[in-house]
């Protein structure tokens, strides 16, 4: 399972205002969702099931201590769009530690994305509640 | 089932009552409106805008207390309201229509104030598995509180209750049947008057959901025979945030009150307090006066219309979104009733019902996508979730093929994956 993404956060920013229309945006979401590495069946379970998500969502989070303590994420759903949304957050959290986890300005990410203007409201809240999780594991690996 | 052949629906002037419902020449990401929730929530035509503004701007005042000439006003245009609904449902008594929230809450009404009342440990609750969550939940707190058993009328794939398996599950244990006139979700009629009978035969108190139907059909709750019918104002062209519950006043009156407060009392004293008389024993502090007139116009509005008209060009709108959507490839349709009226739910092999939702509201689509409250039935099919077009009379064959037409987009867009 490969934990590097081939993309940095500023050059998805860049790509996504690159990307005039909404068709663009939308189908460029759906090739991140794609790319997306697959989670091994026994991780999704009711543990790792995230709620609040119109999709069915499991998140689980690998520690790694390399002398600092930094949390990789793997997440799947049963919605494409939602695999590209995991795929954003883990391009924006991936192999952090959990302070800058905590400390990531992501409104503000997600604000210059533009991807709100997307999202329904119902899809916000599945968005914010998958980084509530990200969050809430990040705090418990302080 | 030939969408080319000339059907009755073909009198009805949609037209001029398309011109009736502004919001239908709204633009949606720069697309022509196509409405297709109304399950949901349905439109509201000029009439009812107009009565609700009237109402704000000439003559808002509290109502059934005042002694000005504001407040008689708004009491008769409230009161005279609950008059059309009560000759609309053909209720034997205008006091028997109570004015609530919605559905939900009439029903609410009923678990909270006649199910615990009557219910003891071991009696029975039966519903149907095609109900709306607000059509299960009431009755499980109401279970819960006193020991009675909630029970579950299966249905078969193609969606329906079947009145053999209905009838089987009542004993003379059911003390109430509670069941949708029309699913929300998969749109199958039931055969209501025929399960009422049934019910009462085992000697239950009937309760009828009929937030579905009010807008697809005349309803005559004599003629049905239930003791309770349920429905909301905003699903048949009224105001959000009101709704009716009719009950036979034999029930009513024994009944205790719902909610305490101003308006549904008689006297009041820190000993004792006196009941007012119906409907207001159940209408408690000041109510949704606006709602309740605009559901009055909504009522008027719906009286003028050709009903069989309607219900013959909703039902050939039904027939035809049916046949045009079987024809796109690995569609599935959920809910497949031979009696079934305005709800077309499906999936779409391999896409996820949200990963269509963006697609067609760009489009101009709207429709809703996830299990629409009735999270039992999506379990009985093995889906998560659909996505669901519904039909009112003010659609038409062209807002089919727009739809078809997005549903053809996102196969595309998603053909890749």
């Amino acid at each position: 399972m490969t934990h590097q993404t081939d993309v940095t956060i500023e050059e998805l920013i860049e790509n996504f205002e690159f990307l005039g229309d909404w068709e663009q945006r939308f189908t460029y979401l759906l090739d991140l969702g794609k790319k997306l590495p697959p989670m091994p069946p026994e991780d999704c379970n009711e543990q790792t099931r995230v709620h609040g998500c119109q999709a069915t969502v499991y998140l689980k989070e690998r520690v790694i201590n390399n002398g600092d303590t930094r949390i990789e994420f793997d997440a799947t759903a049963d919605a494409f769009l939602v695999n590209g949304l995991i795929a954003i957050l883990r391009i924006i959290y991936n192999a952090k530690t959990p302070q800058q986890i905590l400390d990531t300005d992501i409104q503000g990410i997600l604000k210059q994305l533009d991807l709100e203007e997307h999202l329904s409201p119902t899809r916000r809240n599945g968005l914010h509640s998958m980084v509530k999780r990200i969050q809430s594991l990040a705090a418990a690996h302080q | 089932m030939n969408p080319t052949a000339t059907h009755p629906a073909a009198q009805f002037d949609i037209q001029r009552v398309r011109a009736d419902f502004p919001i239908l020449n709204e633009l949606v990401h720069g697309k022509p409106l196509i409405y297709l929730d109304n399950a949901a929530t349905s439109q509201k035509p000029n009439p009812v805008i107009k009565a609700l503004d009237e109402y704000y701007r000439r003559y808002n005042s509290n109502i059934h207390r005042g002694v000005h000439a504001l407040a008689e006003r708004a009491t008769e245009a409230y009161e005279s309201s609950r008059r059309k609904i009560a000759r609309y449902l053909n209720a034997p008594n205008q006091h028997e229509i109570i004015f609530t929230r919605g559905t939900t809450e009439s029903i609410n009404l009923v678990a909270s104030s006649y199910a615990t009342s009557v219910l003891k440990p071991g009696d029975e609750v039966l519903i149907t598995w095609l109900e709306h969550h607000s059509n299960i939940v009431p009755w499980q707190i109401a279970c819960e509180k006193t020991g009675a058993v909630l029970k579950v009328v299966p249905i078969n794939e193609r969606g329906e209750v079947e009145p053999d398996q209905f009838e089987a599950m009542l004993s003379e244990r059911t003390k109430i049947v509670a069941f949708a006139h029309i699913s929300n979700a998969l749109g199958t009629i039931n055969p209501v008057r025929e399960f009422t009978e049934m019910a009462h035969r085992a000697g239950a108190v009937v309760i009828i959901d009929g937030a579905q139907a009010a807008p697809h059909m005349r309803v005559d709750v004599q003629a049905i025979g239930c003791d309770f019918y349920a429905l909301s104002g905003h699903k048949m062209f009224g105001p959000t945030g009101i709704g009716v519950l009719w009950g036979r006043t034999s029930l009513l009156d024994k009944m205790p009150p719902y909610q305490g407060g101003g308006d549904m009392i008689q006297s009041v004293t820190f000993e004792k307090t006196v009941y007012n008389d119906l409907p207001y024993k159940f209408e408690a502090g000041t109510p949704h006066i606006a709602g309740g007139i605009g559901l009055g116009a909504a009522v008027d509005y719906l009286d003028a219309l050709d009903a069989e008209g309607i219900m013959a060009h909703e039902h050939d709108l039904t027939r035809y979104a049916t046949e045009q959507l079987s024809q796109i490839e690995g569609l599935r349709l959920i809910g497949t009733a031979a009696n079934k009226v305005s709800v077309l739910s499906f999936t779409l092999e391999g896409i996820h019902p949200y990963d269509m939702a963006p697609v067609l509201d760009h489009e101009g689509v709207a429709v809703r996508t996830g299990h629409h409250c009735a999270q039992p039935v999506m379990d009985r099919y093995q889906i998560p979730a659909t996505v669901r077009a519904s039909i009112a009379f003010y659609n038409t064959r062209q807002d089919i093929d727009a739809l078809v037409a997005a549903l053809a987009k996102v196969q595309r867009m998603f053909s890749g994956l």
